[in-house]
């Protein structure tokens, strides 16, 4: 039977345990002769670089050349989105920008030699933190909005009304693999990169913009990632620039990796968001109107700020239905590094803020918080803010009902109230989120897919497709469809690394879109040569091709099993009779489009679904805390490949769970990032797995329009996580004296947070 | 001098190197490119590999460290396994089927220090369960960890024929003194207190080095270059651990995991401490003189070695001497120990404190630095009074320090809620914390209090 839907392993896994999956670093030891590249990194957050002097660099033992604005043979400029990156930058714009490079024989040699370059700086006046850049109206873009009735009426009728706002902090990546590229002269003399990328085509356009090449010039490949998450969607390409630079001017192989400390003071990170908020409810909880302002911190440059504050934008709802909503959102520009996508793409900023404001509603009114949220589910026939049909509102319900009854969710409320009752120093939270995340790009054109499917006349297969694996299990997804619709056995499969030279002009590998996208253009062209092979085998099998089955390297006629001809026979017979064994698939997602100026349309092709329920227990005298259960229940349609699915639920939550307790972004006064490396920024470790850790996947699910049923689940999970912060809380406010009221939780939730948000609780208890 | 060591079976021979350079680079550097660099500062574990060594009990085991710490020098003698060497002949090995078959890999980057981690603990003598912190030394970005910890929890045992197991049965190898001087540099393991003693007067310029996983951290994040590292790590007199009547005596190059076994929870204040003490692949390498040396506020083990009145044995040329621990620190980073001295012992008076509790205040409660750690003891009589009190702190002062004015309040009173009360205004006046990324002032400041009471409530058995 065919493995498309079954629980199998990473096609990579016995690559990954063994230590032979390769990632572009390991690729150094390929490259006699190869040069090794450092950054010359600027220590002010603002300045004018007034001067730049290589010569004692170049004095260095084993420096070959210092890289500057002056070497760049094309254009100094590596922005996406808008020309605002230069790549050697005359201004420095955040702390530890790179103005130049160096190249030398060794990385110890290129580290001693990019110290030893003299650069002069005028420092000019920075603004970090956001409220002032706020303040000084410092942004990135004119408003971005959103708008649905009257909010400002709705507000005013509503009987109910609070104010409020949230700050939100970032997140780094901290992909395990840090940034890389290896460039080298390919046998034509054309520029070759090895990058750790998810979008190669965007870093092949980069590299030829910077050197002046035309893109059939560049190739690129991405073997795989140590890891992305968002992170090196465009935030990969100065590197391969900078590799592809020394390449072509030195003639020799080029390698880039950065350091962990490097890696996070120059690459961007999850935009730290600030919410201001007023909303209008009745005495129920029922949600009538919402105004809100999200201000995002983009950093130095546009970057992808602009799709992201939209899609925070889009998930300000969640699941729940608001008559009057007014949303606007602001990139706001401050001299750090340029935040970036990460998973979710500002989905998470815009859906934490709507649970923050449910959680003050339901303690507000004294009403449970799960009640105020499931009394403001979304309907049959709602329309979100911006003018999309909710479809299949009922699965939020459905989940939520099963979760509640799995996680037995009611009798452990019961039993939590009546631990914290008998426990004064250590309380019990619990709580239940749901999640609603449109799929799609928001920007209408990259949803696009391209494969290219080669039959080999023995019966083996290479398939490619535009997608990257960055341990999210794209590839082996795209085996099992093209396995399943060739009807071969995986073993028959090839995948080939992702090369710009085999399929063009690809998006990016994000947006939860890579099964989606390059799965239905995978299955066009396998489907193509099924149907060629199918003509090829119909007269030998007495057949119609329309009857035919072709079923794990077999080929038959569905009336009659027991006669089948090899699928390596077939693409004999089909070479022989000079039937093409090539075929490109392409896909793009019908019906998506948004209207900026109107703030409606249909950004999204489905919504994915999902909930969480999780429990925590705090300490009362440090904050410190645990997460001791979590039950998950999620709609990834009909699964393509159960194992990884979970892998994507299960992770995308731990990272959630960073995001919102542990990870924490901290600048200093200078501009300088404090919690540059691993031993100050800490991600989750297995002390944060939950002990237990249920997870399911949503049952009569499946997608109509989408490949093979199935729906995207690389980033919806990550929002699940917003359980354990609503957790968090609710054993906060179990230290109070048991008065309604507001429990204010700065997020991240670390351990201090929680600290202080005992101590206020405590504090408004003693008064009441 | 050259040195020579196994890897994964195969001799390995250095002719020269940079004192400073990592097993990982050099694992690198030679196409093995397996091991990964995730963090350089043994945080990550991606690029764990495993010594072959002896445990306390004298078994020999495999040894899982980062060779992102281990320094090149120290692999002289030695015998590795690294990522490349658990297939055996084409066939995967049990831990590394297990990870497959759960899906304990999804980027697959961190993957090599979890299977080498994993393989390590499926070799352990004397397992019967899982070490909780077999891989809690290993981060990864992906899966969230439950499919790996799973992994950990089902470990079978190995069979009689399996290779690995066999080559237990056998001895560690024996380490060498080594004397590599080249123009990079000079790399110096003595076998012998006195050697150590004698290159250090010979060398006053070498850093001395134990576990490295405090050096090296420098050497990799701040590009510290030594020229002449001494390393203890073969010191037959700093690897001791004797316990008499009167005191429990810890060699100063002993390894953490060493000592745990070896006080096997006799001493509470250290048992609570060793699982918030970084990982166990740094525990595995590094020493507590090491953690006392480095003199950091936020050092783990000061702490609670301060609340159990260790005393530090210091070794000249001239001579021992043997000073309490709360006069060896002298200010931020800095200790008593004299140019010529070697750190060689702690001692721990017996018999213990009756009451004993070690707080660590961290964002991630395994493999974090402490924002506010605490070591108390007390001594109470059958009366309930309190005869010796310590309450010892680190991350609130340029030294880890006691509270010297509080503990003398608390002595001769009735170990009560009242006393505790009565206590907090004292000790809130004891330090004043300084604010930074891992908590601010205020934080700190509230949680020296806090902790006291944490202590009340957590051993006064609920009575109010």
């Amino acid at each position: 039977m065919t493995s498309l839907g079954k629980p199998i392993a990473h096609e990579s896994a016995c690559d990954h345990v063994t230590g032979s999956a390769l990632y572009t670093d390991d690729l150094a030891g390929r490259f006699p002769g190869l040069l090794h590249a450092h950054p010359v990194t600027a220590p002010h957050a603002h300045a004018r670089v007034v001067a730049l002097d290589p010569s004692a660099a170049l004095a260095e033992p084993g420096v070959v050349r210092v890289l500057g604005p002056a070497d760049v043979p094309g254009e100094n400029q590596i922005g996406p989105a808008r020309p605002d990156e230069p790549l050697f930058p005359s201004e420095v714009m955040f702390h530890g920008q790179a103005v130049a490079w160096v190249l030398a024989e060794s990385e110890e040699s290129a580290r001693r030699g990019a110290a030893a370059v003299r650069v002069d700086y005028q420092p000019l006046p920075a603004t970090l933190d956001l409220e002032a850049a706020i303040a000084a109206e410092q942004f990135l873009t004119d408003p971005l909005r959103l708008q649905r009735g009257d909010a400002a009426a709705g507000l005013e009728r509503a009987p109910h009304r609070l104010t409020g706002e949230l700050f939100v902090g970032g997140q780094e990546h901290f992909y395990l693999e840090t940034q890389s590229a290896i460039a080298h002269l390919d046998e034509q003399g054309r520029v070759f990169v090895h990058s750790s990328t998810q979008h190669p085509s965007e870093t092949q356009e980069i590299v030829a913009r910077v050197l002046g090449l035309r893109k059939h010039d560049v190739t690129v490949q991405c073997l795989r990632m140590g890891g992305a998450f968002g992170g090196k969607e465009v935030q990969a390409n100065a590197w391969a620039a900078v590799a592809a630079l020394g390449a072509r001017l030195t003639g020799r192989p080029t390698r880039v990796r950065l350091s962990r400390a490097h890696d996070t003071t120059l690459t961007g990170k999850r935009h730290p968001v600030l919410g201001r908020f007023e909303v209008g409810f009745d005495a129920q909880g029922t949600l009538l109107a919402l105004r809100m302002q999200l201000f995002a911190d983009g950093g130095w440059c546009l970057d992808l700020s602009e799709p992201i504050v939209y899609r925070a934008l889009f998930h300000s709802d969640n699941a729940y239905r608001i008559r009057d909503v007014e949303l606007v959102g602001r990139v706001v520009r401050t001299h750090k590094t340029s935040m970036t996508a990460f998973r979710g793409f500002g989905g998470p900023q815009g859906m934490i803020m709507i649970e923050e404001i449910v959680d003050r509603v339901a303690r507000t009114l004294g009403i449970e918080p799960h009640q105020v949220r499931e009394r403001n589910f979304y309907r049959e026939g709602d329309c979100t803010p911006y003018g999309q049909v909710v479809r299949d509102p009922d699965r939020m319900p459905r989940i939520w009902g099963e979760l509640t009854a799995s996680c037995d969710y009611f009798e452990r409320r019961r039993q939590i109230a009546e631990h914290n009752s008998r426990a004064p120093h250590a309380k019990r939270g619990l709580a239940i989120t749901p999640v609603k995340f449109g799929i799609s790009f928001t920007t209408a054109f990259f949803n696009q897919g391209g494969a290219l499917v080669l039959v080999y006349a023995d019966g083996s297969v290479q398939v490619n497709h535009g997608g990257t694996e960055m341990g999210q299990g794209l590839h082996t997804k795209m085996l099992q469809v093209a396995a399943h619709t060739l009807g071969v056995p995986m073993a028959a499969v090839r995948m080939m690394p992702t090369q710009t030279d085999k399929v063009p002009n690809t998006s990016a590998t994000a947006a939860s879109s890579g099964a989606d996208l390059n799965g239905a253009a995978l299955k066009v062209a396998c489907e193509t040569l099924r149907a060629r092979l199918a003509e090829v085998a119909a007269p030998e099998l007495g057949a119609a091709p329309d009857e035919l089955v072709f079923d794990e390297g077999r080929v038959f006629a569905r009336s009659r099993p027991e006669r089948a001809l090899t699928f390596s026979h077939v693409a004999h017979q089909a070479h022989f009779q000079r039937v093409p064994l090539l075929a490109t698939g392409y896909y793009r997602t019908p019906g998506i489009q948004f209207d900026k100026v109107t703030g409606t349309g249909k950004p999204f092709h489905y919504f994915a679904y999902g909930a969480a329920a999780t429990e925590v227990e705090v300490d009362g005298f440090t904050g410190m805390y645990s997460v001791r259960r979590v039950d998950i229940l999620h709609d990834v349609g009909d699964s393509l490949s159960p194992l990884v699915d979970r892998g994507q639920i299960e992770g995308g939550f731990v990272q959630g769970l960073g995001w919102l307790t542990l990870e924490e972004l901290v600048w200093n006064a200078d501009g300088r990032l404090a919690t540059e490396n691993a031993s100050t920024y800490k991600l989750p470790g297995l002390g944060e797995c939950p002990p237990i850790f249920n997870v399911a996947l949503l049952g009569r699910a499946s997608e109509p329009d989408v490949v093979y049923g199935s729906k995207a689940v690389g980033e919806p999970p990550f929002m699940l996580a917003i359980s354990a912060r609503e957790a968090l809380r609710d054993a906060v406010a179990a230290f109070g004296a048991g008065a309604a009221g507001v429990v204010e939780l700065a997020s991240p939730a670390t351990p201090e947070a929680v600290f202080w948000a005992v101590e206020r609780v405590r504090r408004s208890g003693s008064k009441a | 001098m050259a040195i020579r060591f196994t890897l994964n079976d195969a001799p390995v021979e250095v002719a020269d190197f940079d004192p400073n350079t990592t097993l990982l680079a050099f694992l690198r550097g030679r196409g093995m490119t397996g091991t990964k660099e995730g963090c350089a500062e043994g945080e990550c574990g991606a690029c764990a590999v495993a010594l072959v060594e002896r445990d306390a009990r004298g078994n020999t085991r495999y040894q899982p460290v980062n060779a992102c710490l281990l320094l090149l020098g120290s692999c002289a003698g030695r015998e590795i396994v690294s990522i490349e060497g658990i297939a055996q002949g084409g066939e995967l090995h049990p831990v590394q089927r297990a990870m497959i078959d759960r899906a304990g890999s999804q980027c697959g980057y961190c993957t090599p220090g979890f299977v080498v981690s994993l393989f390590a603990e499926y070799y352990r003598p004397g397992r019967t369960e899982v070490d909780p912190e077999a891989i809690a030394g290993n981060l990864c970005r992906c899966t969230g960890y439950r499919p790996i910890r799973e992994v950990a929890e089902g470990l079978g045992q190995p069979g009689d024929d399996d290779p690995f197991r066999r080559r237990l049965a056998l001895a560690p190898p024996t380490l060498e003194p080594v004397q590599h001087r080249s123009g990079a540099g000079r790399f110096l393991r003595p076998g012998t207190l006195q050697g150590a003693l004698t290159l250090l007067a010979e060398e006053p310029g070498a850093v001395i080095v134990a576990g490295g996983t405090d050096v090296v951290v420098e050497v990799n994040q701040r590009h510290r270059r030594h020229r002449s590292l001494l390393s203890l790590e073969n010191v037959a007199e700093l690897a001791v651990f004797e316990q008499s009547a009167d005191r429990i005596r810890i060699g100063a190059a002993l390894s953490l995991t060493q000592i745990e076994q070896h006080l096997a929870g006799t001493v509470p204040l250290l048992a609570q401490l060793f699982p918030l003490f970084s990982s166990r692949l740094i525990r595995n390498r590094a020493t507590l003189g090491g953690n006392l040396m480095t003199a950091s506020p936020i050092g783990d083990s000061p702490p609670a070695l301060l609340a159990l009145d260790a005393e530090v044995e210091l070794a000249s040329p001239s001579g021992t001497r043997t000073l309490p621990l709360s006069d060896f620190f002298t200010g931020y980073r800095q200790t008593a120990r004299k140019p010529d001295e070697i750190l060689a012992a702690i001692s721990i008076p017996l018999p213990l404190p009756n009451v004993q509790r070690f707080y660590k205040v961290s964002k991630r409660v395994l493999d974090d630095i402490s924002t506010v750690a605490a070591g108390y003891s007390l001594r109470v009589d059958g009366a309930g009074k309190i005869s010796a009190a310590r309450l010892a702190y680190g991350g609130v002062a340029p030294t880890p320090a006691r509270a010297r004015d509080a503990e003398a309040f608390m002595v001769g009173q009735v170990w009560s809620h009242e006393l505790v009360k009565h206590t907090l205004p004292i000790l809130a006046r004891a330090f004043s914390p300084i604010g930074d990324h891992r908590g601010s002032a205020d934080y700190r400041s509230t949680l020296i209090v806090r902790l006291l009471e944490k202590l009340w409530a957590d051993t006064s058995g609920g009575a109010a």
